[in-house]
């Protein structure tokens, strides 16, 4: 148990001339809060999606669980435990809460592509649904089609689909963005609750909920990772300070 | 959707036995199929072509209606299924139940193998493909004319007797209630998949192709396995046309039928199962009195007819229906 659950390595990738993840050395250990922070276009999302394989890195390795992932295709990066959310919602709009999660279920059991039994059949697939959509405050809304649900439920959805393919390492791409003050702390309280054996990389915003959540940063800036560290390294480094934080943001938070 | 109070009164696994169970409107569907034997007896031959074409939409249904497989060559499957059905026949063997049989592995097998291509493209490319995938059979079976008959078509198929004993008879009743059979069983293997853990996984797909692979969906296999069973269901439709027809011609293989097909799904509804059986029999009711009334310009007002359903109901025709219901259900 000594391997990270997640590390990558030497990762590389440009966009022409445009560099936008350089040399990027990640060592995530098991169960750890992480926060990924930086200013616009310091390639926080494309960081994430040369991670779950939706980009390829021009060089580096990504290594999950110790074994190497680079070259695996998104889907069985997921079905090892790599799994993410996205920024802007991506659900399935004319699917309830229920049957998306239970969809998720299913493939992750590797029931998806029975066709001759019926769904009401697979009565410990939905009720693993269920139960997960209870966790996240859901349950009541389960039977409502995805884009009839509230922004924030929708958010929350995301997590759902995320959580029913029983991640070891889950990356939230701006969980709360778009969501108001109030309800991104209930979003964030749901996220701290998850498993402890569930390492979490989440790119956020707002410092008062990185400190709040996050056991560590990581701050990039221009495609690179410019530091590494508790939440109160980061609020005190100079470095950060000059390249990212405003001064007066981060002594609020500190 | 159901009130909330009703929902909330209801366990998840209550709640997706009661979206499972067949309705009394569908009960009173199948029941009226068979009033053509009783009412329009001198129309059964039409009957039993609109249930095979029903059958052809129901399978368009399960990749376009359900999986958002958009295809322009559709009947590339059911004209392999019509050849093979028709050349057994022509060999020998008019035995119709085998034939069918054959007939299903054969376009199964070309589904399968086609079905490679198909899954890795979407949207207007995927046309382009299906589109070139129905050409290219057209004209395949036009130059092989040594076994297809090219032009004039397949000659010398007959049909023997149902179980080896029901005659197909020149008034269309036995061709009626075997296609009709044909066309419920299939239904019923249909309604079953689209209530599966799968075809879940095909809504998924239509929904957001791109989210699936991050819940660890295969979604080309997916894609494989749908494209596949509707190459099948196509290739029966096909072999039942050749069967009670005892004819195929190449228009059986060609774009005119790949786009009638598509109309029909249109015009009825996709994503509902039965859109493509409503649309089938509106649009074939209305070629024959239309093609009666003015035999050159019927497809001026079948365009029309397109235009107004995609403008004012762009669910179809059931869409509308489902939509006027609840709203009756809403006011009362």
């Amino acid at each position: 148990m000594s391997e990270s659950a997640l590390a990558t390595r030497g990762l590389n990738k440009s966009f022409g001339s445009l560099v936008v993840a350089s040399n990027i050395e990640l060592n995530l250990p098991h169960g750890v809060r992480y926060a990924l922070i930086g200013p616009n276009g310091a390639g926080k999302t494309t960081l994430i999606n040369l991670i779950t394989g939706a980009l390829r890195p021009d060089s580096g390795h990504i290594i999950l669980g110790g074994g190497d992932v680079t070259t695996l295709p998104p889907e069985q990066r997921v079905r090892l435990g790599l799994v993410r959310t996205y920024q802007i919602n991506s659900l399935f709009p004319h699917l309830t809460a229920l049957e998306s999660v239970t969809l998720a279920v299913c493939e992750r059991l590797r029931v998806a592509q029975t066709w001759w039994r019926q769904l009401p059949a697979y009565q410990h697939e939905i009720d693993e649904a269920y139960d997960i959509l209870s966790r996240l405050t859901l349950a009541p809304v389960c039977h409502r089609v995805t884009r009839e649900l509230a922004y924030g439920q929708q958010r929350l959805l995301e997590i759902a689909l995320a959580l029913a393919v029983k991640p070891k390492v889950l990356l939230l791409d701006e969980p709360a963005a778009g969501v108001p003050r109030e309800e991104s702390r209930e979003l964030f309280a749901a996220i701290a609750g998850l498993s402890s054996e569930i390492t979490v990389l989440f790119i956020e915003h707002d410092m008062d909920l990185v400190f709040r959540f996050a056991s560590r940063v990581i701050v990039m800036v221009g495609g690179r990772v410019l530091l590494e560290g508790t939440p109160h390294e980061i609020a005190t480094d100079p470095r950060v300070r000059a390249v990212y934080l405003g001064k007066t943001r981060l002594e609020a938070a500190s | 959707m159901t009130s909330a109070g009703l929902t909330a009164s209801l366990s998840p696994v209550q709640y997706l036995q009661a979206q499972v169970r067949w309705r009394w409107s569908e009960i009173v569907f199948w029941l009226a199929t068979l009033l053509p034997f009783v009412l329009t007896p001198s129309y059964l031959v039409l009957a039993s072509q609109i249930a095979i074409t029903a059958l052809f939409a129901l399978s368009l249904d399960l990749i376009l209606g359900y999986s958002g497989i958009v295809s322009l060559g559709h009947a590339a499957y059911f004209g392999v299924g019509a050849y093979t059905a028709g050349l057994l026949s022509q060999a020998g063997w008019g035995e119709p139940l085998t034939g069918l049989a054959v007939a299903a592995v054969a376009a199964g097998l070309f589904g399968y193998v086609t079905s490679f291509v198909v899954a890795r493209f979407r949207h207007l490319a995927l046309i382009m493909i299906t589109l070139g995938i129905g050409l290219v059979m057209q004209e395949a079976a036009n130059s092989a004319n040594w076994i297809t008959g090219g032009s004039d078509g397949l000659q010398g198929i007959r049909t023997w007797p149902l179980f080896g004993r029901i005659k197909f008879d020149l008034y269309g009743y036995t061709a009626y209630g075997y296609a009709l059979a044909g066309l419920f069983l299939i239904f019923l293997v249909a309604r079953r998949l689209i209530h599966s853990p799968f075809g879940l996984a095909l809504r998924g797909i239509r929904e957001n192709s791109a989210r699936m692979p991050a819940i660890g969906a295969p979604i080309h296999a997916h894609i494989r396995t749908v494209y596949t069973i509707a190459a099948i269901i196509a290739g029966i439709a096909g072999a039942l046309l050749a069967q009670t027809t005892e004819t195929v011609s190449l228009e059986s293989l060609g774009f005119q039928r790949s786009a009638d097909v598509l109309v029909m799904l249109i015009v009825g509804g996709t994503g509902r199962l039965y859109g493509g059986l409503v649309g089938a029999a509106v649009y074939m009711v209305a070629r024959d009195q239309l093609s009666g009334l003015n035999p050159q310009y019927w497809y001026f007002w079948i365009g029309l007819l397109l235009i107004a359903v995609v403008m004012l109901l762009p669910n179809g025709l059931l869409g509308g229906l489902s939509t006027l219901a609840r709203r009756l259900r809403a006011s009362s």
